[in-house]
């Protein structure tokens, strides 16, 4: 038994004979801010949903609040606060009244807090959820995800199709969560930047694999970007141990790489020139491993 | 307290929180025994989350630029303790290094650099008065 608020241990699954996830290990620490990238369809979703326990782990284990999310619901579920890119809020119900039964679902309901984030929102709370934009109803999705001050928020794409108004409240309830009560919130996002800016750990999901994982930081000093020239104008790298991506641009290569010192070393052993080195940007880096075709179908 | 991030040259943001702040100081824009702003705050107004902003006030505190005060805030040291002194002349070797080989790899001379220093320097200045004091 460890405080690890996640662990998740090869956990593998297939849909039909899709691949979802395959051998995915995740630790979450308590206390800071995973960004879960990807692009659409590689795992991030089906990942959160084991969290949550909508899924059963195929092979592997999933552990929240060191849980079986899938056999201990309401334990797990009381201490987590979610929020999805679809935001199935029941239309019908007044702002009110959705408020007075999500609340019902939570102990630890604080209904000040909540009051203060619609005030804040300017929400209307006597108006029904169907009349409202959608800002509004992330807004009010948000309130119910965060009111009963959960211990792990999981948000999944919260940002998708939002005004930037909205996507700061929302970055805003994850930055209070964690500076005001040390919570600890995992939300996955297509936007490169705002993950960049908003994760103190990172998780890089393709094809349902990790393939990048750990502290922002540490991941952006293994990953350089080099502008190298050769004398002569050629077709391929060399091939160099640690090069992620190389592009050319007439004589001179963009390269993305892991440990710049060898690899700038072995550059220049093949007659390449390095004009420029520099720490790789998130984007960067996610555009180097993960592949080009991916990323522009996902804009 | 001006600060703002950018994603564009991969330095790590909390590494550009620390390099504004200590220009802010040096700057006379924040003065000994100021108040920064409290972690959340900074946090929000920059989209960055408090970790981040933890590990910016932490470097700013090793280098001796600001002092914690238990149960209030963080706060602007006296700046002309000889740590601080050491780190910054540390800090400017680094990028006075980093010049060097870049005008070297361009082809520029010792006086060329020279000359662009003081040209520079006379530009910024006179930013400077005209910008004024807030």
């Amino acid at each position: 038994m460890t405080d690890n608020v996640v662990e998740v241990s090869g956990l593998s699954r297939k849909f039909g004979n899709t691949q979802a996830l395959d051998g995915v290990n995740l630790t979450v620490e308590p206390g800071r801010v995973y960004g879960l990238v990807g692009a659409n369809g590689q795992g991030k979703t089906t990942l959160i949903r084991h969290l949550l326990g909508l899924l059963r782990a195929q092979s592997g284990s999933v552990r929240v609040f060191g849980l079986d999310p899938v056999r201990e619901p309401v334990a797990v579920l009381e201490r987590v606060g979610y929020l999805s890119e679809e935001r199935e809020l029941p239309g019908w119900m007044r702002i009110s009244e959705l408020m007075r039964y999500t609340a019902a679902y939570h102990p630890r309901w604080d209904q000040a807090y909540a009051d203060e984030l619609l005030t804040t929102f300017g929400l209307d709370v006597s108006k029904k959820v169907k009349d409202l934009s959608k800002g509004m109803r992330a807004q009010v999705g948000l309130v119910a995800a965060v009111a009963h001050r959960p211990d792990l928020l999981l948000l999944d794409e919260p940002s998708t199709g939002l005004d930037a108004v909205v996507r700061k409240d929302i970055l805003n309830a994850i930055i209070r969560a964690v500076a005001d009560d040390g919570r600890t919130a995992v939300f996955s996002s297509h936007l490169l930047d705002e993950v960049e800016q908003m994760s103190d750990d990172i998780v890089m999901i393709d094809a349902g694999k990790v393939v990048v994982e750990g502290g922002l930081d540490v991941v952006k000093e293994q990953h350089q970007l080099l502008a190298v020239q050769f004398e002569e104008e050629r077709d391929t790298m060399p091939a160099i141990a640690g090069v992620v991506s190389a592009e050319r641009l007439g004589r001179t290569w963009t390269i993305v790489c892991n440990g710049s010192d060898d690899v700038a070393e072995s550059l220049r052993a093949n007659g390449g020139e390095v004009l420029k080195s520099r720490t790789a940007s998130l984007q960067e880096i996610f555009v180097a491993r993960v592949g080009h075709d991916r990323v522009m179908a996902e804009a | 307290m001006q600060i703002e991030i950018s994603l564009q040259d991969g330095v790590p943001i909390y590494r550009q929180i620390v390099n504004q702040v200590k220009y802010l100081i040096a700057a006379g824009k924040l003065r000994t025994d100021e108040e920064l702003p409290a972690i959340r705050v900074l946090a929000e107004r920059l989209s960055v989350t408090p970790n981040t902003v933890v590990k910016a006030y932490g470097v700013l505190q090793t280098e001796g630029l600001v002092y914690k005060r238990q149960g209030a805030g963080t706060f602007v040291a006296e700046t002309k303790s000889p740590l601080a002194r050491k780190e910054q002349k540390r800090i400017l070797t680094q990028r006075t290094d980093a010049l060097l080989a870049d005008a070297s790899q361009l082809g520029f001379t010792f006086e060329e650099i020279l000359a662009l220093l003081r040209k520079r320097h006379e530009a910024l200045n006179k930013g400077k008065s005209g910008g004024g004091e807030r």
